[in-house]
């Protein structure tokens, strides 16, 4: 909600991210418009997990959430590419070696 | 952000040979398997056809509870009312996920839902139909969702990854819906005579309409060609018309039916099913507004938004006292 009015009205907006079973991170759904975060749940639960997709719900804002820009792809993400060595499969290993 | 993209597509302005080089570029990288996010730079045409797809798509999916939300206080018995319900329940969501994915493109969902409000946009034909018998309840799970599915799986894999994503959750619940029709279907033709009639009676309405879902032959159909060349639509409408009727003939000799086509029949040569002419001008009226039930439907769609308009501003009230508090 940008101001107090209720010509504003349209509901804001919230991401869902269900856990679907413990030991599991919590992954992002889809969104939902609600009043206010408790609404957001209700909703998720009715939208979301109809058939026992989840255990654990989290609803956030959608104008809180930070995201990279794609046009800084390159800047964000390129350098990795360069940097083989910090993958294991770097090294060559001595023929024979074991456990390593 | 998922869900807020640029509003704008920045390069909208550019000359026409800088937006066509774009769109060569996309639509050879969307071919390659490139799948496409919210905010990634996009032009303008695909985004709009995109847009328009899943936003007649969501809208197909709310107007569809209608038919069959019609039967739900009349349902036979409880065990045939809660699959009833929990099926209109999960047309619902259907609705949702699809308006959920839409907005990532930029466009509120306010805007999107006038839009079916004012008439301005269009959504399945088969949902101007009416629902006359109880049979017709089950006989839009095996053929309305049936061919529904036949659609809807290719657009699990897509080019724009929250449509994807949406059709993956879709057709998982589909089958459920496909399945509890066919059920239902078959206790039926287990009954008396007049059991079987309804049903019958049922199919002979809803075969000719269901084979419109797929749209337009591919040679009248405006928009198959640049849908398929962005990745939103992968099989032409003639194909997927084809594959529905030839795994759904078997099924309707098994429920023991009759399809209301004289010129149905297995060819050797093609190794498909044979069928009749589609009455293509009944399917124009309906899409353009003149089917039986469509003005009912948009009218029981504003009556509900407008009599629900209370609801959401009390929701609004509270919301803001509370944080105020």
């Amino acid at each position: 909600m940008k101001d107090n009015s209720l010509d504003v009205m349209e509901m804001p907006l919230f991401e869902v991210f269900i856990r679907s079973a413990n030991g599991l991170e919590h992954r992002h759904v889809g969104s939902l418009h609600a009043a206010d975060a408790e609404m957001a749940i209700t909703n998720a639960r009715d939208v979301y997990v109809r058939r026992n997709e989840g255990v654990s719900i989290w609803v956030v804002p959608s104008e809180s959430i930070t995201a990279s820009d794609p046009a800084d792809k390159e800047m964000l993400f390129e350098p990795m590419k360069d940097k083989i060595y910090r993958h294991p499969t770097f090294y060559n290993l001595p023929e024979g070696v074991q456990n390593i | 952000m998922y869900t807020q993209s640029l509003d704008t597509d920045p390069l909208a302005n550019d000359p026409k040979e800088v937006s066509d080089k774009r769109e060569l570029e996309l639509k050879k990288r969307i071919s390659e398997g490139y799948v496409v996010e919210p905010r990634d730079d996009m032009p303008e045409r695909y985004r709009k056809t995109l847009i328009r797809q899943m936003s007649q798509h969501a809208h197909s999916e709310v107007v569809g509870m209608l038919p069959e939300g019609n039967w739900i206080l009349r349902a036979p018995t409880l065990k045939r009312k809660s699959i009833l319900l929990a099926k209109v329940q999960d047309e619902a969501g259907h609705g949702l996920y699809l308006y959920s994915a839409t907005e990532t493109l930029g466009v509120s969902r306010d805007a999107l839902y006038e839009d079916l409000l004012q008439g301005r946009a269009k959504y399945s034909s088969i949902f101007n139909y009416p629902t006359l018998n109880w049979a017709d309840v089950g006989v839009i799970g095996w053929l309305v969702d049936g061919a529904a599915i036949m659609n809807q799986i290719p657009l699990t894999q897509c080019s724009y990854g929250p449509y994807a994503r949406a059709m993956v959750r879709i057709c998982k619940e589909e089958s459920f819906h496909q399945r509890q029709g066919f059920d239902l279907l078959n206790e039926m033709m287990q009954g008396t005579q007049k059991q079987k009639d309804m049903v019958q009676d049922a199919v002979d309405r809803w075969w000719w309409p269901a084979l419109m879902m797929f749209g337009p032959e591919d040679s009248d159909s405006i928009h198959s060609e640049e849908s398929k060349a962005w990745g939103i639509k992968k099989k032409t409408n003639d194909e997927l018309r084809q594959t529905f009727i030839d795994v759904t003939v078997p099924q309707a000799e098994t429920l023991g039916v009759t399809l209301p086509d004289p010129q149905l029949k297995w060819n050797e040569t093609r190794e498909h099913y044979d069928f009749g002419k589609i009455d293509w001008n009944e399917f124009w009226r309906v899409v353009s507004g003149s089917g039986p039930c469509n003005k009912d439907r948009i009218g029981v769609k504003k009556k509900a938004w407008e009599e629900g308009a209370w609801v959401r501003e009390a929701a609004m009230a509270h919301a803001m006292k509370s944080k105020g508090r």
